[in-house]
């Protein structure tokens, strides 16, 4: 019984000189919503089209739902995939875009219309694809994507485009899929959102594997931080100076001091803030959020 | 296969390109063969390179059919050009990746398009068949040209062998379209080199050394669509198109199979 929908080993790319994806190594598990995340040009588009048979790796392996990606006609009927933004024939409807690779891949013409009312295109199903917005564009994107009703779905930054309406629609729709038992690789710029839905991250820096496991994994890898406010703005370097004296980095930022440090010294802080003689507005402890992991683990920002 | 077909058709039944493609086959069939008449007995000649083609030649029993031979070699520049620009459009739009991944067979792919494509250049020469003998058998009478061996047993087996002989060098023609398209990846580029290589360099190659007629590759499939010339026998012609068609397609077959979908 195979658990992983994805898994590849020592996977790379190499274009001449340049190597755009170095050994890689992954899994995803069958059913989980795995955000794929990595800066410009890390090889996550790569990855996707290795994955899909469009191009082939240097050197390594990989398996897909089970099957060898040497081999994708073995598993491609039942992966959905929208790689590097929508691309369909302008002077077709969206309707015959759909039916296009409906044919190609032997699904139920009805299946296009309940798609498109899915994706909120079912009114403008008949209108030509040139003069779709880039959001309507990215639906029927995705609606392709669903045409085989995946066991996976690989989609690479879906919500370009998208309203906040429509991104929220799309973690809805990405959720409910999960939830049905579709395993969903999704790349996206916008990390709060992956943050939301994610079960598991992969996170690529320059071709290589920086992070790769469950989100809860990354986090709690990530040191918290305790922001401590004082009742008087003059007292904030004194707070710093008891978090260095301890041993924990303290920065003062703005109107408040930063300490890495574990959430269990918050109490430690606050009985030495109130021996010093300085009353705390606030202390707060605090988990980084993916953004800020992410930028602090490829070294973007 | 049949999904890949259908598939295909769905893209070359779209109205600016069917109607588009036909309706300039009707027009260009049509005038193609009207000038062998309004022509006949014009000093400058009534067919290609300003050759004559008498009332006693029309008159024969493979008359009727002259006009929609000599529109072949136009017909496969339009095969050249839809083939070029259906193939080469999937890489420019990014819909190959679409097609791969719903059709990993690559050569499923291939045979399928080209299949359909074939079709769609079989509805354009019956179309232009149509038009060419109806304008012929039309205006023949008016320039004193006798059809009564036209559809004779004789005749209808020149309708027959002609249809032949401009489906094949018509599906050369667009195979090679085909090929620019998968080699330059660009409609522009591929109709461009095709057009410019057939129409203008090869008419200039022939006009400074006739003798390189036998071995051009856009003459060969021009003078399979006329049955020969008298300068190039049919077989003769048939061998060296069918050869520059069969190594343009390997190679260009071996590239799409291998190479990367990248774009």
């Amino acid at each position: 019984m195979v658990n992983t929908a994805i898994s590849v080993s020592d996977l790379s790319k190499k274009y001449d000189d340049r190597l755009a994806v170095s050994h890689i190594n992954f899994e995803v598990p069958l059913g989980t919503v795995c955000g794929f995340v990595g800066p410009n040009g890390s090889g996550k588009t790569t990855t996707m089209r290795m994955l899909l048979g469009l191009i082939t790796p240097t050197t390594g392996h990989g398996h897909i739902l089970g099957e060898p990606i040497e081999h994708p006609e073995k598993y491609l009927s039942r992966v959905g995939a929208m790689i590097e933004g929508p691309a369909f024939y302008p002077a077709l409807s969206g309707h015959e875009n759909l039916m296009v690779l409906a044919r190609l891949g032997g699904f139920p013409a009805e299946r296009v219309q309940t798609l498109l009312e899915k994706v909120g295109l079912g009114d403008r199903g008949k209108s030509k694809y040139k003069t779709y917005s880039l959001g309507m564009k990215q639906r029927l994107g995705i609606a392709a994507a669903l045409l085989p009703e995946p066991k996976l779905l690989m989609l690479d930054e879906p919500t370009n485009g998208l309203d906040p309406e429509g991104i929220q629609e799309v973690r809805a729709l990405l959720r409910d899929l999960a939830n049905d038992g579709t395993t969903v690789f999704v790349s996206s710029h916008l990390l709060s959102e992956l943050e939301i839905i994610s079960d598991h991250i992969v996170m690529l820096r320059k071709g290589e594997i920086v992070f790769a496991g469950p989100i809860e994994d990354l986090m709690t890898k990530q040191q918290p931080i305790i922001i401590a406010k004082t009742l008087n703005h003059a007292d904030l370097s004194h707070i710093a100076e008891i978090a260095e004296k301890s041993g924990h980095h303290a920065v003062i930022r703005d109107d408040a001091v930063h300490i890495s440090a574990p959430i269990e010294w918050a109490p430690t802080l606050n009985r030495a803030a109130f021996d010093a003689g300085i009353t705390l507005a606030q202390l707060a402890p605090q988990l980084p959020n993916l953004e800020e992991t992410f930028f602090e683990m490829t070294g973007d920002k | 296969m049949l999904d890949v077909i259908r598939a295909e058709l769905r893209k070359l039944r779209r109205p600016t390109l069917f109607l588009g493609t036909m309706g300039a086959v009707v027009f260009f069939s049509g005038l193609f063969s009207a000038l062998l008449y309004l022509l006949i007995d014009s000093p400058q000649g009534n067919a290609d390179r300003g050759q004559v083609i008498s009332r006693e030649v029309l008159a024969l029993a493979s008359g009727g059919v002259q006009g929609f031979a000599n529109v072949g070699g136009f017909l496969g520049i339009i095969a050249l050009c839809v083939f070029a620009a259906q193939t080469a459009q999937e890489y420019t739009y990014g819909t190959l990746r679409n097609l791969l991944v719903r059709q990993p067979s690559r050569m499923k792919i291939l045979l399928g398009k080209l299949i359909a494509m074939k079709l769609f250049a079989l509805i354009m020469i019956i179309f232009s068949a149509i038009i060419s003998i109806g304008t012929s058998v039309v205006l023949a009478p008016t320039v004193d040209v006798s059809t009564d061996l036209w559809f004779s047993s004789e005749g209808i087996e020149f309708i027959y062998t002609t249809f032949l002989n401009v489906t094949i060098s018509v599906v050369g023609f667009g195979i090679i379209g085909m090929v620019l398209g998968l080699l330059l990846r660009s409609p522009i580029s591929g109709i461009s080199f095709g057009v410019l290589w057939l129409l203008i360099v090869e008419n200039l190659l022939v006009a400074v050394e006739n003798s390189t007629q036998s071995w051009l590759p856009g003459s060969q499939l021009t003078i399979i669509a006329t049955g020969g010339s008298a300068d190039v026998p049919y077989t003769q012609a048939l061998a060296t198109g069918g050869a520059y068609v069969a190594v343009g397609a390997l190679v260009a077959s071996i590239l799409f199979l291998r190479r990367d979908v990248a774009n």
